[in-house]
């Protein structure tokens, strides 16, 4: 049941994006940046969590999870750490996600030429 | 006046175009000099390829032809127009580099016309040509970046092409007369809607034009437009409607000439390679035959650079015209 | 015409992306690299039943980074781009492949100043944003629970 609803609702974020793209002509970076946002927010107001019980995947493939992820990172760290954890908490929590994009990009930048199609 | 007359006749003596995969597929494919399939073109970078055309296009007019130019006016769309300049570099000939965006091809050649009118120099070339991956890099995103080009978009020609102008010699095609454009910004801002951002200045440069010359679209066997595409060329016919002037069926535009419809180029075709490769192929040889007997060439450049955009500056246009006639070598005589 | 009717007609002279397609094939490419995310964390629950979620779901998005970055290497993900738009912009896939895209185009200026510099020139702001509202976000946290 979870793939069905995973699918679902990681179709409709991502539809969502595709309605900004074509209502306000938004670059890539900005859609990204604002679904960043639209997961921490998500993520404070405590509707992540439940979305996540049933969706899965659903909403934590779309970059919200990445939004969610840094923001439960920071609250966990503090509730460990006290005010360290307002700076440490958010990157720690992310830090496998990044670390394999920024070494994954680099090795493929290095490996393969960019083509016209 | 803004229109230049050019009293004594600069005459084409020679052209070449080269031209990359995409644009040989469309329905221009048999017209070019020369085809290059790899985007490459044998080099480590697409701009060290683009400098590769300029260079092919630049020797292929002069090999052809066989006489060496006293200078070569060119330009591109790459910043500090490196493609132009470094190309000089292995060529070796004086050099002016030139600046009119997509607009290059009829500014180099106006600029060049008018040295050889004047007597100034005797023989000149005229380049222009662009890359479609340098200017993506340039103004868009990388290459293997997945995003979606909206429909307004068009598609940056791969090629250069090369015109040698002289006085004295035996070719039907004339330079007869030309208008340089004023920078006019009708407030666009969306760069992926350049028809729209230069269709204004291409209504400005050709009511001048046919104000000045005393002309109507009539007159001429074709009008070319340099890379307006389909929203452009719309605009430009509306705008010319004010100004009591109608495009007929002589109206072209090299950026839809250039791609057949299935190409997924959306608007059609832009840069300076766009209008360059279907003037010194297609246009050229019909004037040379005498298919056309008096043509209207006029290319569209939008002077906005990637940090304008970012800034909010909207888009300013410029359009350069310049009118060729074949007329039979016999009457040469009346030139001198 | 003025430049206020000139961007009116523009407007209506220019045509539209056809919107209901548009969106039906992002929500399903969307969809699809979601279900895979799902499909992908269920394998690892069962290979590594050590695992709990939080590091589950941190494994599933580092598979999915690493496989766009990979597709975006070989010419495809561009072309999954070009049909679905914000379908493949979206899911983590999208921020990784906006890495691998700049790290390759700028591949030709060096290491140091070509790939390392500019590797973030469009995932960069995300990274940004995402941290400074993170932190905002723990500071409020921190201070309400310094009353509580």
């Amino acid at each position: 049941m979870t793939f069905l609803w995973a699918f679902l609702v990681g179709g409709f974020v991502c539809m969502l994006g595709q309605l900004l793209i074509l209502k306000t002509n938004w670059t890539p970076a900005r859609i990204l940046v604002s679904f960043v946002v639209l997961g921490a927010i998500l993520q404070v107001c405590q509707v992540f969590e439940p979305i996540k019980q049933f969706a899965g995947a659903g909403i934590t493939t779309p970059i919200t999870g990445f939004g969610a992820g840094l923001v439960k990172g920071t609250f966990e760290a503090i509730d460990q750490f006290g005010f360290l954890g307002i700076f440490a908490g958010g990157l720690t929590a992310m830090a496998a996600g990044i670390g394999v994009a920024i070494v994954s990009g680099l090795i493929i930048g290095m490996i393969f030429k960019s083509r016209s199609k | 006046m803004s229109t230049i007359v050019f009293k004594n006749k600069p005459r084409v003596v020679g052209w070449y175009s080269v031209a990359g995969k995409k644009e040989s597929e469309g329905p221009l494919g048999n017209t070019f000099s020369r085809v290059v399939k790899d985007e490459y073109y044998g080099e480590k970078t697409h701009e060290a390829a683009e400098r590769k055309l300029f260079v092919t296009a630049i020797q292929g007019v002069i090999r052809d032809a066989s006489v060496t130019p006293d200078a070569v006016f060119a330009g591109d769309l790459l910043n500090q127009i490196v493609s132009a300049s470094f190309a000089m570099r292995d060529i070796g000939l004086p050099y002016v580099g030139i600046y009119g965006a997509c607009s290059t091809m009829a500014l180099s050649l106006i600029v060049a016309a008018s040295y050889v009118d004047a007597g100034l120099l005797k023989t000149t070339v005229a380049a222009a040509g662009s890359h479609f991956a340098t200017a993506e890099r340039q103004y868009r995103t990388p290459l293997e970046f997945g995003n979606q080009r909206p429909p307004s978009a068009q598609w940056t020609v791969t090629g250069a092409g090369a015109t040698m102008l002289t006085h004295n010699q035996t070719s039907p095609i004339v330079v007869t007369s030309a208008t340089i454009g004023r920078v006019i910004d009708y407030g666009i801002k969306d760069v992926n809607n350049m028809g729209a951002a230069m269709a204004p200045a291409a209504a400005d440069t050709l009511a001048r034009h046919f104000k000045n010359t005393k002309t109507k679209p009539s007159d001429y066997d074709a009008i070319f437009t340099g890379d307006l595409g389909r929203i452009g060329e719309e605009a430009l016919r509306d705008l010319l409607k004010d100004e009591g002037y109608t495009l007929g069926d002589n109206y072209y535009d090299c950026g839809k000439l250039v791609y057949s419809g299935k190409q997924k180029v959306d608007m059609g075709g832009s840069g300076c390679g766009c209008s360059a490769i279907t003037l010194n192929g297609f246009i050229f040889s019909k004037l040379q035959t005498g298919e056309y007997k008096r043509v209207l060439f006029m290319a569209t450049g939008a002077l906005l650079s990637p940090t304008t955009s970012y800034q909010g500056e909207t888009i300013p246009s410029v359009a350069n015209a310049v009118v060729f006639e074949h007329q039979t070598i016999k009457t040469e005589g009346t030139t001198k | 015409m003025n430049k206020q009717e000139y961007a009116e007609y523009i407007k209506k002279i220019t045509p539209k992306s056809k919107m209901w397609g548009s969106l039906a094939r992002a929500f399903l490419v969307g969809g699809l690299i979601c279900l895979l995310g799902e499909g992908i964390g269920a394998l690892y629950k069962m290979w590594l039943p050590q695992y709990d979620q939080t590091q589950i779901g941190s494994l599933v998005s580092c598979t999915l980074i690493f496989l766009a970055a990979f597709l975006t290497g070989i010419g495809v993900y561009d072309k999954i781009g070009y049909f679905a738009g914000g379908g493949s912009i979206v899911p983590i896939t999208g921020f990784s492949n906006s890495i691998t895209s700049a790290a390759m185009e700028y591949r030709k200026e060096g290491i140091i100043f070509g790939t390392c510099a500019n590797m973030f020139k469009i995932a960069g702001p995300v990274i940004v944003v995402g941290v400074a509202v993170a932190m905002l976000c723990g500071l409020g946290y921190f201070i309400v629970g310094l009353f509580l």
